[in-house]
């Protein structure tokens, strides 16, 4: 575990083998916005919000920040205005699936972003993955899960095990930027025959 | 499809999550279409939530969760056997089973789909019954090639 030595913004940080340029950011306290992320689970990639610039030596790219491991006589430049001007666009993209998250509108307002830009298309769920890979990975229940792919992607909820675990879970409520996830947690409910009750049922 | 079937498929690949796709195209090709039994079945043999086999089961195309008929027609309405008058043969065929792409008929003989290429242009327009290709097809012939279908 030998110490690598990374400058991000200007700043010298110690980041140990292993760890992801995001949380060496973290631990020196200089933020990279993001959505799909969460410390309790395995970095996932999918929103791209946390986009920053790395070089080595002359060679300079952008990197998702969440996956992309430090490395020796690493520089990160967290803002720049390609950067600025791809997390805005991400953000408008976004935003046409779920223009009235809060978690967005404010990361719209800090970069710029147009919320009207593109046409609505009212999915409200921008697969972050969170309530998925929560329930996979931290709940080990798998209540929740995506269908379908492409543009047809959604998350879906599993009735039979989500009458069982979720009434009294409901942790992955909080995690989603958008409540795409309540609402597809009240279609489920509906949906189910005999109705979900609010109380544990007697018989299991 | 019964458990004991599924089981017979699943020991065949050992049992091992890893040939979850393999089983569920075992499952596919015998029952034509992948039922909710079947999959809990599958999802507590391996181990592997059902909330993953459902996505996998509706990632791929050559799955289905509903049911589809015995022969399944693919009728190519790519570029090559389009101007070669694709749309006539499917039109023909749509009147002859009753159904439209994408859907199965009531006595689940047919299953009708539109594809976008089957790799053999110059047999153009093409027309594909359970795998088999019936190249340069007429409309009036697709009558032929069905009625030896039960």
């Amino acid at each position: 575990m030998s110490d690598i030595l990374v400058r991000i913004d200007g700043k010298e940080v110690e980041a140990s083998q292993g760890m992801t340029v995001l949380e060496a950011a973290q631990s020196a306290g200089i933020s990279i916005p993001t959505l799909c992320h969460h410390e309790k689970l395995e970095p996932f990639g999918g929103c791209r919000l946390c986009i920053v610039e790395v070089q080595v030596g002359d060679w300079m790219k952008r990197v998702v920040s969440c996956v992309y491991p430090v490395e020796k006589n690493l520089i990160v430049r967290t803002r720049s205005e390609m950067i600025d001007k791809i997390r805005k666009m991400i953000l408008e993209l976004q935003l046409a699936h779920a223009p009235d998250s809060p978690e967005l509108l404010d990361l719209a307002q800090e970069y710029g972003a147009d919320k009207d830009r593109f046409d609505k298309e009212a999915s409200f769920c921008i697969h972050c993955g969170l309530c998925v890979r929560y329930c996979d990975e931290v709940k080990k229940k798998n209540a929740v899960g995506f269908v379908d792919r492409g543009i047809r992607k959604e998350i879906s909820f599993i009735p039979e095990i989500a009458a069982k675990e979720c009434w009294n879970c409901k942790e992955c409520f909080p995690l989603c930027p958008t409540e795409a996830l309540q609402a597809a947690f009240v279609l489920t409910k509906s949906l189910t025959s005999p109705p979900l009750s609010h109380e544990p049922s007697s018989e299991e | 499809m019964d458990n004991d079937r599924v089981d017979q498929i699943i020991d065949k690949y050992q049992g091992e999550a890893s040939s979850l796709i393999q089983i569920l195209l075992g499952i596919q090709t015998e029952n034509h279409w992948l039922p909710k039994e079947a999959l809990e079945r599958v999802s507590e043999k391996l181990q592997v939530p059902l909330a993953r086999i459902q996505h996998i089961a509706t990632f791929y195309k050559a799955f289905s969760l509903v049911p589809k008929g015995r022969h399944e027609i693919h009728i190519c309405v790519g570029t090559a056997c389009h101007v070669r008058g694709a749309t006539r043969v499917l039109d023909t065929v749509r009147d002859l089973t009753g159904i439209k792409p994408g859907e199965t008929d009531l006595d689940l003989k047919f299953s009708l789909e539109t594809v976008n290429c089957l790799g053999c242009c110059a047999l153009g327009p093409v027309m594909e019954v359970d795998g088999k290709t019936h190249g340069k097809i007429a409309p009036g012939k697709t009558a032929d090639v069905l009625k030896n279908f039960e």
